[in-house]
């Protein structure tokens, strides 16, 4: 069993708190994405379940087994807790080559010779790293290092992968199909993995999971699908996706629907809340048609291969973003439809 | 369970950093004790009677006048030099700084030896050209002029290499942007780099004077024979005639000496800082301002001085060690190694300090290296108040000049504490001295190299599950061993050829090179004291050499003349 169950979790760094309060769990065999800016503490995160931060408050349980007390300051260190980490330097070991890189944690074990030969050939072929067996990490290519990486948290059968920003340095061919390789080797192993990165589209992709982080905070923790589509504030609406936050006036709420003003119009909304605040206009709940009757004004006009991106103004001055096939000229004047958007409660 | 992140790295680092102390911070805290306590109690009156004693006043003068003027002579030569190398077009870059590194490198007793070679009546290069002044007159070395010389020669590289640090700081555009505001020529020099280079040269100045302050070899060659006394040559007198029955006297003197010293010290730290914020976001590509047709001929200008400063005095030296009889011209039929031969192979006492000084530098690189390298490690992973002050400290026995160092490891082990035991007249006072004082030489490479190490290389090897003592088997050492390896060549390089800490400790049967090239001067054996010293300077050129050549493979700021 390898469910990580973290209470209360926090973390200051010289009086100030990187991560607060963080009550959670990452089940068995589960793919968690942390996503978030810059400086919103997931990497503090990553490396309190690492073991390489104390935390100064909460405790971080693996199963049944107590790794981590910020009460009483006893924590099981990093070499101790059989988690796999894959650095965003990767940290391959310059003066080993890839072969060795990929033994050490079995010769730290204390395998024997046979075994450790057989296991590293195992996680060799797994990453396709056979022929590189031989070279020295300065003589790899990016994508070669981030496979070494993996291949060497992997050949120790960790309980839980961690992972931080590990395609961060790759350029985005590249990173496509090293998302395909995370992917596939998660499917066949069943680790537990934990991926931290500050990319939507990597997280949205691979993740069962992704707790988006904001302040030291998880602010959602969901399918890559309700947090898109079913945001629970405006730091995860704004920043999972493109979209438009405003204000929700009027709400009349039944057990069927729920009715309020945007912009002026009266129009429905789904919400789980009993009393929404805010909703969130994603493109696809903005419809251009000629009998719209929110007028908008196009701003800018940007081609994204098939289909153009508007950004328009509405009379109010709110700016609403669009999709379509027909191209507009800036200056333009739209009608828009607003169709059912996502409603939630904010303070 | 265990309490705290790293419970074994933490304890590993108390314990070195307790040794590391008493190595290093032990004997200039004994000495501070010293000075400040009269017979036991606590009073100033055996100061105050030191401080006034005209021999004492006469020799800090000299002290003051030699190091001060010596640090206008290193300024004048360094700075020039660090001006035109590091932000003009001059070609040969890497030979000349190498050449200018050479001074440095290079013992002082064996500067004032060479030197004296090629000057004075008796000069045997003089004579075989056939220019050498009537007998009689005076070695003009022999003099307060002849030591602000030397002193200044010696020490030109301190300012060339902290000055050339800062000017290469400087980007380019900066220049770029006076220059496209319409500053010409010299006014770019002293309106913009100058200004940014002030802290550095400020710095550099500091650090030269302290240095010039402590040194030995110098005056204690050229002023005792004149008569000229500093405040080094004073303690070595003092303890070299009455024994340690003055020590107390002496340590007053010592004390005196490192006021001086601390002075400077808080002086350069104090622009050192000031000079980081220059730095901050400005390394793109180096000045290279070009000379034009003015080139060829400061090329020519620069090599002429460094053929004069290096080349002539160990021609001289050479010469020296070629003649059968100190004063004899050298000519094809009196050209003779014996000199070579005695001192290399006849002599019992050279032989003897040829093992005492290898063995000596020798072990003071390898138990300084085994000491540095997992406490350069652990300060950088686990830094603790203690360890932050100790990295403030540490250079404090390297940066004192040699003979404060020397009195304090004499107070501090003279009296072994619970024991009658004294490592004083032994072997090992030098040993211990050595390890206090070229401490920050190991330790400073093997940190710069290891701040540019990925920590995650560390973190790596401990999230598949390596402990303390197999991380830094397999992932610290191997990746720091070059910047290691550099540092312990340093260590030997300075500790082959001490002369100012092994001056006051030696006794008979632990003579070190430096005090024998000493002594067979001060004897009259010149020849042979030039013979000894040509070989240490080959020693010399052929580990920089091999410093120089491996260069390629260490971090930056491993190798001290390369920035």
């Amino acid at each position: 069993m390898a469910d990580i169950t973290l209470s209360s979790i926090g973390k200051t760094f010289a009086g100030t708190p990187a991560v607060q309060d963080i009550s959670t769990r990452f089940e068995d065999g589960e793919f968690v994405a942390l996503l978030g800016p810059s400086g919103c503490g997931k990497t503090t995160l990553l490396r309190l379940l690492a073991g390489f931060e104390m935390p100064s408050s909460g405790q971080i349980r693996i199963g049944a087994r107590d790794i981590a007390d910020g009460v009483t300051g006893t924590m099981v260190p990093p070499e101790d807790r059989n988690m796999g980490f894959v650095f965003q330097s990767y940290a391959l070991w310059p003066h080993m080559s890839v072969r060795r890189n990929v033994s050490y944690p079995l010769e730290i074990r204390r395998f024997s010779k046979a075994e450790i030969a057989a296991q590293t050939d195992v996680a060799l072929n797994a990453t396709g790293l056979v022929e590189y067996a031989d070279r020295m990490p300065s003589e790899l290519s990016g994508g070669q290092r981030q496979r070494v990486a993996l291949a060497r948290c992997l050949v120790s059968d960790p309980d839980a992968v961690l992972l931080d920003e590990p395609l961060a340095n790759l350029d985005v061919a590249l990173r496509a199909s090293m998302q395909a390789v995370f992917t596939d080797f998660h499917k066949r192993t069943g680790a537990t993995m934990v991926y931290v990165t500050h990319d939507q589209s990597e997280a949205m992709a691979m993740a069962d999971r992704i707790a988006v982080m904001d302040r030291g905070r998880i602010q959602q923790f969901d399918t890559p699908q309700n947090l898109y589509e079913r945001p629970k504030n405006r730091f995860v609406a704004e920043f999972v996706g493109l979209g438009t936050v405003v204000p929700l006036r009027g709400v009349e709420k039944t057990d069927a629907a729920a009715h309020g003003n945007v912009l002026g119009k009266r129009i429905a909304v789904q919400s789980t809340h009993n009393s929404p605040s805010h909703v969130c206009l994603r493109p696809e709940n903005l419809t251009i048609s000629e009998t719209g009757d929110l007028r908008a004004k196009v701003a800018r006009v940007t081609y994204l291969g098939g289909k153009y991106m508007l950004e328009s103004v509405s009379e109010c001055g709110t700016r609403l973003l669009a999709e379509t096939r027909a191209k507009f000229d800036v200056g333009a004047q739209l009608g828009l439809t607003i169709t059912t958007p996502w409603a939630f409660h904010e303070d | 369970m265990q309490k705290g992140g790293s419970r074994s790295e933490g304890r590993l680092l108390r314990a070195i950093l307790v040794v590391a102390i008493c190595l290093t911070l032990a004997p200039v805290l004994r000495l501070f004790v010293e000075g400040l306590t009269d017979q036991g109690t606590l009073g100033l009156s055996l100061a105050s009677k030191v401080l006034s004693q005209p021999s004492t006043l006469s020799a800090l003068k000299h002290s003051l006048i030699t190091a001060g003027f010596g640090t206008l002579v290193s300024l004048v030569l360094g700075a020039a030099f660090a001006f035109l190398v590091a932000i003009t077009d001059l070609r040969a870059k890497g030979a000349l700084v190498f050449c200018l590194m050479i001074p440095m490198m290079i013992p002082p007793q064996i500067t004032a030896l060479s030197w004296t070679q090629i000057m004075g009546p008796s000069s045997v290069l003089l004579k075989t050209l056939g220019v050498a002044p009537p007998m009689g007159s005076p070695q003009p070395l022999y003099s307060a002029q002849g030591i602000i010389l030397l002193l200044g020669i010696q020490h030109m590289s301190i300012i060339f290499l902290t000055l050339r640090a800062g000017l290469r700081a400087i980007p380019q555009e900066v220049v770029e942007a006076a220059r496209i505001s319409g500053a010409r020529g010299l006014r770019t020099w002293w309106q913009v780099v100058m200004p940014l280079t002030l802290p550095s040269l400020a710095a550099g100045i500091a650090i030269t004077f302290v240095t010039a302050l402590g040194n030995f070899g110098i005056p204690a060659m050229l002023g005792i024979p004149a008569g000229y006394v500093t405040l080094p040559t004073l303690v070595y007198q003092k303890l070299a005639g009455l024994g340690t029955s003055v020590l107390a006297e002496v340590s007053v003197l010592a004390m005196l000496i490192g006021a001086v010293a601390v002075i400077g010290i808080m002086v350069q730290r104090f622009f050192q800082t000031r000079q980081k914020v220059y730095l901050v976001g400005s390394t793109s590509r180096p000045l290279a301002i070009p000379l034009g047709a003015a080139r060829l001929p400061v090329e020519i200008l620069l090599w002429a001085v460094v053929c004069t400063i290096l080349v002539l005095p160990m021609f001289g030296l050479l010469a020296t060690s070629l003649v059968p009889a100190y004063g004899v011209p050298l000519r094809l039929d009196t050209v003779t190694l014996a000199s070579w031969w005695e001192v290399l192979f006849r002599q019992p006492v050279t032989t003897r300090a040829f093992v005492n000084s290898f063995s000596l530098a020798f072990g003071a690189a390898v138990v300084l290296m085994i000491l540095c390298l997992p406490l350069a490690w652990l300060m950088e992973r686990n830094p603790t108040r203690l360890s932050r002050l100790f990295d403030s400290l540490l250079d404090l026995p390297y940066a004192l000049p040699g003979v404060v160092l020397s009195i304090a490891m004499i107070l501090l082990l003279i009296n072994l504490p619970f024991t009658d035991a004294t490592l004083y007249g032994t072997v090992w006072i030098i040993f211990l001295a050595y390890l206090a004082r070229f401490f920050a030489v190991m330790f400073r490479p093997i940190q710069a190299s290891l701040k540019q190490l990925d920590p995650a290389m560390g973190e790596a090897a401990q999230s598949v599950g390596a402990s303390l003592f197999q991380r830094l088997r397999d992932v610290i050492v191997p990746l720091s061993a070059p910047a290691a390896a550099a540092g312990a060549i340093l260590v030997f390089l300075t500790a082959f050829n001490e002369l100012t800490v092994s001056a006051l400790l030696w006794s008979s049967g632990t003579e070190t090179l430096g005090v024998v090239i000493f002594n067979l001067d001060d004897s009259g054996e010149t020849a042979m004291a030039s013979a000894l010293a040509m070989t240490i300077v080959m020693v010399v050129m052929l580990l920089m050499v091999v410093v120089q050549l491996l260069s390629r493979r260490f971090p930056k700021g491993v190798v001290p003349w390369q920035t």
